[in-house]
């Protein structure tokens, strides 16, 4: 399984062009205020198509430490 | 490695934002050229990054390796100086279609026909984004732009065909939204020692996708998905080929490399100067 992953979002980044929304296989994405927001953290299957399309380097897969 | 540790190992942060557009696809493809560098675990000291002018140029100053920012159209003129000086140096431009094909076509016919080691990613987006949206020479027939107020007449440049021709010995062509296999294309194409044409299809939504109704940057985005397909997929299933553009490795084949034949002349007269 590796390293468990969250995604995370640098939301000074973030230009709201939507392309992570949309293609976001789960639809864990929405946009608040033109900015990209995790709404259903639980329903992400840590894919990192966000991560992969994002243009502004603002939106990325992180790994957590088991115990947190 | 994710995004925040390529962006802290290969980018200058502190020019982070970039100054593209929202949903301009050439931040995708800036982070796929750096996947393939990171990939191919390469020696940032040992790359050098030339670019020209337009918004595909601007890359170079966001890229944290030896960075050469240039003149309209002259990228590639650059760094063939660059790479004749130090042939140790892993030379990648990252140019435009405007800058490649238009002002630089001749550079870019002559570099590949030399046949010189440099890899070259053509940010493709149909259309000169930076100055206003003039059309280019990837921009469609018909197509709009502001200097086509009434559809472009001219036919359209098929990058990938005109490097082949000229000479590129590693061609290849895939789009932002497939920005793996375009990692995997700048990963062959630096590994070819001979000129590599990578040609990456961007979108500029600003200006090439509001003239021509294309929509927003996920309509275009889906464009550059269901627009393309595999040359090997094609091959197989020509049904589904019909009215798509072809993506993937076009063409292949090493053959001997610029900097290596220069090299040979000067060792022959080193060698007819010691013995005479």
């Amino acid at each position: 399984m590796g390293t468990p992953k969250m995604v995370v979002v640098n939301k000074e980044w973030c230009k709201g062009c939507g392309i992570c929304v949309a293609f976001c296989p789960k639809n864990v994405l929405e946009l608040v205020n033109e900015v990209v927001c995790i709404a259903r953290s639980e329903d992400c299957i840590k894919c990192g198509q966000c991560e992969l399309r994002c243009p502004d380097f603002a939106i990325y897969l992180k790994e957590v430490p088991e115990n947190v | 490695m994710n995004t925040s540790a390529l962006v802290k190992e290969y980018f200058r942060e502190d020019k982070l934002p970039h100054i593209w557009c929202p949903g301009c696809g050439h931040g995708i493809i800036m982070h796929a050229v750096v996947r393939a560098i990171d990939n191919l675990k390469l020696d940032p000291e040992k790359i050098c990054i030339v670019s020209g002018i337009g918004c595909s140029s601007r890359a170079s100053g966001y890229m944290n390796f030896n960075t050469l920012h240039t003149t309209h159209g002259r990228a590639l003129a650059f760094a063939t100086g660059v790479k004749m000086a130090n042939p140790s140096l892993e030379v990648l431009v990252l140019t435009g279609d405007g800058d490649c094909s238009a002002i630089g076509g001749n550079h870019l016919i002559h570099t590949a026909r030399r046949n010189i080691d440099i890899t070259t990613i053509a940010f493709n987006n149909n259309i000169y984004g930076m100055t206003g949206g003039q059309y280019s020479p990837t921009t469609a027939t018909g197509d709009f732009g502001t200097t086509a107020p009434y559809g472009n007449i001219d036919k359209t440049f098929d990058l990938c065909n005109l490097a082949k021709a000229a000479g590129a010995t590693y061609v290849g062509r895939s789009t932002a939204y497939y920005a793996k296999q375009l990692t995997t294309l700048v990963e062959n194409g630096i590994q070819n020692k001979g000129f590599s044409f990578i040609e990456a299809v961007s979108s500029c939504p600003t200006y090439y996708g509001r003239k021509n109704k294309k929509g927003d940057a996920v309509e275009m985005m889906k464009s550059l998905k269901d627009d393309y397909i595999d040359i090997k997929i094609a091959e197989k299933r020509p049904d589904l080929a019909q009215s798509k553009i072809l993506m993937g490795e076009f063409y292949n084949k090493p053959d001997e490399e610029y900097t290596e034949k220069y090299q040979k002349i000067i060792d022959m007269l080193k060698k007819e100067s010691y013995h005479a």
